[in-house]
């Protein structure tokens, strides 16, 4: 009972602060809200014993949120929310789109006959996802360091400036500039 | 009562997936729709831990579920500032009604 009702009231705090992501003005308190959505849920694994994956959304979503805080900053045009204004676009329709959503899904989470939870959670649960990763789902593993390590070379590559090895242009058809010194100067 | 406390976990989330898609279809600022797309698969994150901790504890893969949601939300938030510096870099744009060429 104490388990259900302390869930129950962490769910509620990750709904409700999700909304508020939607709500509030400010572009930084936006993303202060959906930290505490992201906290409430990694409360919400501690509190299924999942001690491992808990702390990994807890510290990830920190940090996560805090770069998210300073490219609203960068990038936004009212960050502090000092100017009320909304940048939105075919609410009817979103809010339509997500009702349906979750109404769908509330449906189906109400009319399964769920299966009996077939016995005790293991002692160690992070033991558990350990030796599993490193045995039976090693070939997830190894496809995530591939798509992270794709990620990192693909993220530098879009966010860097165009450099002078790009200066012949995307079909290398380009004619070359006439530089004082052969082969371009270092930017 | 384990049942019940799957459902009304299952709920949340279903609210959370909800709420993001609201959020990623009306936003307008491309780093507002990356946040709603995050709290679907925080919905994700909190229904795969739901179901390791309430119907198969014995099994690790609704664990691995969990960390491949972590593995995703990285690489969107990766990918997605990315791109958001590049369009910027290129054409000063910041929104998504801004590049609506991008279509299709």
């Amino acid at each position: 009972m104490t388990e259900l009702l302390v869930l129950a009231a962490l769910g509620g705090v990750a709904v409700c602060t999700g909304v508020l992501v939607f709500v509030v003005d400010s572009m930084a308190r936006a993303t202060f809200s959906l930290l505490a959505s992201f906290l409430a849920t990694g409360a919400a694994l501690l509190v299924m014993d999942l001690a491992y994956l808990g702390l990994l959304t807890i510290l990830m979503m920190t940090i996560e949120m805090a770069i998210m805080a300073v490219f609203m900053i960068m990038l936004m045009m009212n960050p502090a929310g000092l100017v009320p204004m909304t940048m939105v676009h075919n609410t009817t329709g979103s809010a339509v789109v997500g009702a349906a959503a979750f109404v769908l899904l509330t449906v189906g989470v109400w009319t399964t006959d769920w299966p009996d939870r077939p016995g005790p959670p293991p002692d160690d649960a992070t033991a558990q996802v350990g030796e599993a990763v490193m045995g039976d789902y090693m070939l997830v593993m190894i496809l995530v360091g591939v798509v992270l390590l794709a990620t990192m070379v693909a993220g530098i590559a879009l966010a860097t400036h165009r450099g002078r090895y790009d200066r012949f242009g995307p079909d290398l058809d380009r004619r070359a500039p006439d530089d004082p010194v052969r082969g371009g100067l270092p930017r | 009562m384990t049942e019940l406390t799957l459902q009304v976990v299952l709920t949340v989330a279903a609210a959370l997936v909800g709420t993001g898609l609201f959020g990623a279809l009306s936003q307008q600022s491309i780093v507002m729709v990356m946040m709603g797309l995050e709290l679907v698969v925080n919905g994700v994150l909190l229904a795969a831990g739901a179901a390791w901790a309430f119907l198969t504890p014995q099994l690790p893969g609704a664990q691995v579920l969990v960390l491949m949601a972590t593995v995703v939300m990285a690489v969107e938030m990766a990918m997605g500032f990315a791109v958001a510096l590049a369009i910027y870099r290129a054409r000063q744009v910041d929104t998504v009604d801004a590049a609506e060429d991008l279509a299709g």
